[in-house]
């Protein structure tokens, strides 16, 4: 299966080098691999600077020297304790939501069938409303639980509302919007019945911040994330597989249902860590595939660079953050992703839409 | 023209009018309905009141019990629930019309969240506070909003797709909540005023800002009206329509102005009540067949129905509380809109 090394007069596709060694054997698409290595440099590079500023600024340099075990105690508390945790988490938690995206986009064959236009985020939020309100919960770890939770629930919701002889990916996403619509109407009862104070701890949470990210709650976020990764990248060629469509899929020896109800349960699980972790953050897992793909020239999502693309927007969207507290006020990292993405699907459906125009 | 165009049209495509029948029988059902829904809307609450009540209290206009019940809380709601609910059918059946879109919802478009957002600025940054300052915000808001999910419908000359102007008004909304939330988290203040307002309640809304509206809503629903046999010819097609001596251009225009004029002036009244322009016109077309003229005129009068009857429905469930107009609303809508793409043939226009 080897076929498509690098160059030749016939196009086959992606350009692909084969690796080979006595037991192993795998074709590297050349493009995909160069791009997602320069877009994970790039989310170092701003991780680097992201480490710097703050109320207590710190040169790169300095940032590297404590990084690397050396520098003043204090510099290396402010830099590997506090700004770390949340580095790391723009981003791991980008790379999920690249991932989460990919994968919904891949299985809707859908560039807007991604988790957060269908609703996913809705039933976070109502969980956490729930836990908020109703349980008094404040403390993370309940938050995360509910959230993960109710993004699950709603995803079951929406997915089986969305059966009718399969699963088609306009009715999914206008289902997903319906269920979010109402999710949304119960949001809204239920903090316009509590007292203030629980109402803005709700929306807070609800803007989606890395800002309360710790170690301790990274650490276990780490780990999921590492699960995740693993499981992606086993079910990736199944992926690649079930955008043929279901029929080409089988010929392929692909469990066409057990493929894609593992691949829905990884992208949910992704989804769900990001929104545990920080809150809604919209928008990443839309973009992050589409821009991915634009950038690879390459005709489908792939994972890989997904993760890439969504680890770089994500820290980018959080330096952003940073500079605009030292220039104006905190922000939450969720109202730049928003703004930004929902901007681009906005651009990205007036330019199809022409491109239709032109074709037609 | 308004006249000759809304009510005595005779029906120019069915045979044996049969259809004419149905018509009449059904503006007879809608009437009746309507008459219902505010003598409920006036009756019923926390403080229920016998319909004898509801008539001395009326013709008394004292200080007695009943009589400040119906003039100073339920009057002024059942007035703003049939203006803001013809208002938001009627904007919701020109959405649909324009877009030739089946899911076309000023809610859903994203229209009201425009209007909310721009109010949230006006209270946010200039200190608005009554529903007639919110008003010339909520206008600009839905007219900027409009004309942006508008745009992205005629930038692929008319051939978009139902789901892309569906996820262009969502990305619209998602974006401009989002600022707004920041904007309400930002300052305590305006999120005390604010967070109640969004939601959807005719309730909130004192008779003499009413007022101060109502002239907009007449006037858009006039335009509508007006605007339905162009309307017609404008669903053959834009080449169509342009041979029968229909204005394509023009009938765009005042059409955005007729929806900015409704769902701007609805969303000032009552925040913005969702899902009530979906689901309306669906309803109404099963009486009315295709035909514009009759699908606007029946709309404003269901739709004001069917916000009396969500208000009275919030208000007796979670007795003494009151669950406002736009979430039953949203929750008795959201369904339909699962319903109508569930449908193996989305409801074609």
């Amino acid at each position: 299966m080897s076929e498509g090394a690098a160059g030749g007069a016939i196009d086959f596709g992606r350009t692909t080098r084969t690796v080979r060694s006595r037991r192993f054997s795998a074709r590297v698409p050349v493009r995909i691999v160069a791009v997602s290595g320069g877009l994970v440099a790039l989310a170092v590079v701003l991780g680097v600077v992201a480490l710097g500023v703050g109320e207590y600024p710190v040169s790169p340099t300095e940032v590297v020297r404590a990084v690397t075990g050396g520098g003043e105690a204090f510099v290396r508390t402010v830099v590997l304790e506090w700004r770390l945790p949340i580095v790391l988490a723009a981003i791991v938690l980008g790379a999920a939501l690249g991932i989460g995206g990919a994968i919904f986009q891949s299985l809707t064959r859908n560039p807007l069938g991604s988790p957060d236009v269908i609703g996913f985020d809705a039933g976070s939020y109502t969980a956490v409303v729930v836990a908020i309100l109703a349980l008094g919960a404040r403390d993370y770890w309940t938050l995360a639980g509910a959230a993960a939770l109710g993004g699950i629930a709603t995803a079951v919701v929406v997915y089986l509302l969305s059966f009718r002889d399969g699963v088609q990916g306009f009715r999914l996403i206008i289902v997903g919007i319906g269920v979010s619509a109402m999710l949304g109407s119960v949001n809204s009862y239920l903090v316009t019945r509590a007292d203030v104070g629980d109402a803005m701890a709700v929306g807070f949470w609800g803007a989606g911040s890395l800002s309360r990210v710790t170690w301790e709650s990274m650490l276990p976020a780490l780990a999921a994330f590492a699960g995740i990764c693993v499981v992606s990248a086993l079910l990736a060629p199944s992926l690649q597989r079930l955008e043929l469509g279901d029929d080409l899929a089988v010929t392929h020896g692909t469990r066409v249902g057990a493929a894609r109800l593992a691949l829905i349960v990884v992208g949910v699980a992704a989804t769900a860590l990001v929104t545990a972790a920080a809150g809604p953050l919209g928008f990443v897992a839309l973009v992050a595939p589409q821009l991915a793909r634009r950038l690879t020239h390459s005709p489908g999502v792939s994972l890989l660079s997904a993760a890439a693309m969504g680890a770089a927007l994500l820290m980018s969207a959080q330096l952003l953050t940073l500079v605009v507290a030292e220039l104006y006020r905190t922000i939450p990292v969720g109202l730049i992703t928003v703004c930004l993405g929902g901007t681009y699907l906005i651009w990205l459906l007036v330019r199809e839409s022409r491109r239709h125009e032109r074709t037609s | 023209m308004t006249t000759r165009t809304t009510v005595s049209a005779p029906p120019r495509t069915t045979p044996h009018g049969t259809r004419s029948r149905r018509r009449t029988l059904g503006l007879v059902a809608i009437l009746g309905a309507l008459l219902v829904a505010v003598l409920l809307s006036l009756a019923l609450g926390t403080n229920p009141l016998s319909p004898g009540a509801v008539w001395t209290g009326l013709r008394a206009h004292d200080d007695s019990e009943a009589s400040v019940l119906v003039w100073t809380l339920r009057i002024p709601r059942t007035v703003v629930g049939l203006a803001a609910g013809a208002a938001f059918g009627v904007a919701g059946a020109l959405v649909q019309a324009l877009t030739r879109n089946p899911l076309a919802d000023p809610g859903i478009l994203g229209v009201n969240a425009g209007a909310g957002f721009a109010v949230t600025l006006g209270v946010g940054l200039f200190g608005v506070t009554s529903a007639q300052g919110y008003v010339w915000f909520a206008f600009v808001g839905a007219a900027l909003a409009t004309l942006l999910v508008y745009a992205i419908g005629a930038s692929s000359g008319g051939s978009i797709s139902p789901i892309t102007l569906v996820l262009a008004g969502v990305a619209l909304a998602a974006v401009l909540d989002g600022v707004g939330t920041f904007l309400q988290l930002i300052d305590p203040e305006t999120f005390t005023r604010l967070r109640r307002w969004g939601v959807g309640s005719i309730n909130d809304t004192a008779l003499t800002d009413t007022w101060q509206v109502l002239p907009f809503l007449a006037g858009g629903l006039v335009l509508a009206l007006v605007l339905a046999r162009a309307l017609n010819d404008v669903a053959l097609g834009d080449d169509l329509a342009r041979s029968l001596g229909t204005n394509v251009a023009r009938t765009r225009v005042l059409g955005i102005v007729a929806v900015t004029l409704l769902a701007g002036g609805g969303t000032a009244l009552t925040g913005g009540i969702g899902f009530v322009g979906l689901m309306v016109p669906h309803l109404v077309r099963w009486f009315t067949g295709p035909d514009q003229r009759w699908v606007i005129a029946y709309s404003a009068l269901a739709a004001a129905v069917l916000v009396l009857l969500a208000d009275v429905l919030g208000r007796v469930v979670a007795r003494p509380g009151e669950i406002e107009v736009g979430i039953v609303t949203a929750l008795v809508g959201a369904p339909v809109l699962i319903m109508l793409v569930r449908r193996s043939r989305a409801s074609g226009l």
